[in-house]
């Protein structure tokens, strides 16, 4: 059959419509959808590293209060449900806002990818033959695709190290979060890497937590020009917060040098919960 | 003035949608005083009188509002000056001794047709997929029938300046339509003849837009590649519009 002119160069969709799925999931279905999922789980996502980031300053208050801490997450919630249930309900709330984030990022990465001719296999961004100029895009902006992996990398290294204790080996003690943390990050490439990765952290949420604003079309005019300091408020709090903890452990301030209890899983916790129970 | 400059023109060349492109280099002799395109129209005579195959451009009105002239020029989408389209740019922009790279606007939704011509028909099946808005088409209803406060009138209108030269596309690095498809909705969506089909036509602009564009990671180029400089606002209003639509009971509509 001859085919027109006209049709053999119609411009063809790059993607083909699919099968509407249920509401709500057909707002999944589609990238402003999907970047709205996107949005609302980098909210909770920013949330999670900011109360995580505060709480883990209790480290300046020495072992007994740090041990304290850990013991109050366990048991949020009081008598009413049993010992680690809400901790357990946040981890995995946590695991499936992650799970989500990722991937939205994946698949509207690829989205794209697929709608230039010539884009980066790993930003997704759109080539130009000639190079190109950026004026509004941030260096944050364009290494989302960067930071987001890095920071999941991160997250699994950090797992291991500090949850898991994969690598402390012996020296890891369940239960007794100052001396791991002292432990772990007197090494200077582990205190390198916690260095970087937060960094690639505070870059991620300076671009995120403003583009949270647009993706969710909260948008009032009046309050428009403050969206950019907050979001760099955010990720600066984040920044110090979370770089304080390796830095400081470099020069010596986190140490156990005057530490009260023998660090062990049996006397020294119990140790460190009539410590904590005394003040 | 009358100043004359010497730039180096690296444009560039392809034959047909299938064909490789490649790069071709003209040095030009031009006056400050011509446009940019008047500079690829003395080229192309030089090229003519030479029996070479002249440069595909488009261009219509040369005064920016048609939409069809866009190039990327320097890597920049309607070149160097802001708030401006290709046709309305002077050669007053260059200094002497410059290279300056003219590509064609690139997105998958926009393959090249020859040179630095390229096909924008999917802006046109987005504006297709938003169909009718219901108003009296009998005799011309008198002025002011329909209220409309003045600042939503305004903003509609800055809304509808967009000239859908697709500038917005080619600057962004996802090869998103957001800017144009929520100028498209924006300015609809702000008047009241625009009501009854609101949450029908978002639906349909966007779906259409997100077979054929990227997806929008608010980097903000579109904005400052727009000749028309659409404010990035009305994208937050089409995402709000698009989930909005998604849950709304339209048969409530009418009760906010
Ligand atoms: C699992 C690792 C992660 C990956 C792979 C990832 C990836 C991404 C990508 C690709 C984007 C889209 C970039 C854009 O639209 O410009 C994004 C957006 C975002 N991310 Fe992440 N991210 C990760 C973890 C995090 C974490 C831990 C947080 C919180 C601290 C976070 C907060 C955000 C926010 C707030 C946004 C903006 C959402 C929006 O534009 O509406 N992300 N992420
Ligand atoms: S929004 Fe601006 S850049 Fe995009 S098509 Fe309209 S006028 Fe061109
Ligand atoms: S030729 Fe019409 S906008 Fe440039």
């Amino acid at each position: 059959m001859v085919q027109s002119i006209r049709e053999r160069y119609r411009v063809q969709p790059v993607r083909a419509h699919k099968r509407n799925w249920p509401f709500p999931l057909n707002i999944y279905q589609s990238a402003v959808g999907r970047k709205w999922v996107m949005a609302l789980t980098g909210i909770g996502l920013v949330g999670f590293v900011l109360i995580h980031m505060v709480g883990n300053l209790h480290v300046y208050e020495g072992p007994a209060r740090m041990y304290e801490y850990a013991e109050t997450l366990r048991t949020l919630g009081g008598g009413l449900v049993p010992k680690g249930l809400i901790l357990w309900l946040m981890r995995f709330g946590l695991a499936g806002m992650f799970a989500l984030h990722l991937h939205a990022a994946i698949t509207l990465k690829d989205m794209s990818r697929h709608s230039s001719e010539d884009s980066g296999i790993m930003s997704g961004a759109k080539k130009y033959a000639g190079g190109r100029d950026h004026i509004a895009a941030t260096y944050a902006s364009r290494t989302m695709r960067w930071t987001g992996p890095i920071i999941a990398l991160y997250l699994l290294f950090h797992l291991a190290d500090l949850t898991w204790g994969w690598w402390l080996g012996p020296d890891f003690v369940r239960g007794d979060p100052y001396h791991n943390v002292a432990t772990s990050l007197a090494s200077l490439p582990v205190a390198a890497l916690y260095v970087a990765a937060n960094v690639a952290l505070a870059l991620h949420i300076f671009h995120g937590a403003w583009s949270i604003f647009q993706s969710l079309g909260v948008n009032n005019p009046r309050y428009n020009h403050l969206r950019r300091g907050l979001a760099t408020g955010i990720a600066g709090l984040i920044l110090v917060g979370n770089l304080s903890f390796p830095i400081l452990t470099q020069t010596g301030l986190i140490n156990e040098d005057n530490r009260p209890c023998p660090v062990n899983d049996s006397t020294g916790l119990v140790c460190l919960a009539e410590q904590a129970e005394g003040h | 003035m009358n100043d004359t400059i010497s730039v180096t023109i690296k444009v560039w060349r392809q034959e047909n949608p299938d064909a490789p492109g490649r790069f071709e280099t003209h040095p030009q002799e031009i006056t400050t005083d011509a446009s940019f395109l008047e500079m690829l129209d003395l080229l192309n005579e030089q090229l003519n009188d030479r029996g070479e195959e002249p440069i595909v451009f488009e261009s219509d009105c040369r005064e920016g509002i048609c939409g069809t002239c866009g190039l990327m020029i320097n890597g920049r989408a309607h070149g160097p000056q802001k708030a401006t389209a290709t046709c309305q740019l002077h050669m007053r922009e260059f200094e002497d001794g410059d290279e300056i790279v003219i590509e064609p606007f690139r997105a998958a939704g926009f393959p090249v047709i020859r040179d630095l011509a390229v096909d924008r028909s999917p802006l046109d099946h987005i504006i297709e997929s938003g169909g009718f808005i219901s108003v009296g088409s009998g005799a011309a209803p008198d002025a002011n029938l329909t209220p409309v406060a003045r600042e939503a009138a305004e903003k509609a209108f800055d809304a509808a300046a967009c000239i859908g030269c697709g500038a917005c596309v080619a600057a962004c690095p996802n090869s998103a339509a957001q800017l144009f498809t929520s100028a498209k909705v924006g300015h609809m969506a702000l008047l009241p003849q625009g009501q009854p089909e609101r949450w029908s036509r978002t639906e349909a602009m966007v779906e259409v837009m997100e077979s054929y564009f990227g997806s929008c990671t608010n980097h903000g180029e579109c904005h400052e590649a727009c000749p028309k400089e659409i404010s990035l606002d009305f994208i937050a209003y089409l995402n709000r519009d698009y989930v909005k639509a998604k849950v709304k009971n339209r048969a409530l509509s009418g009760q906010r």
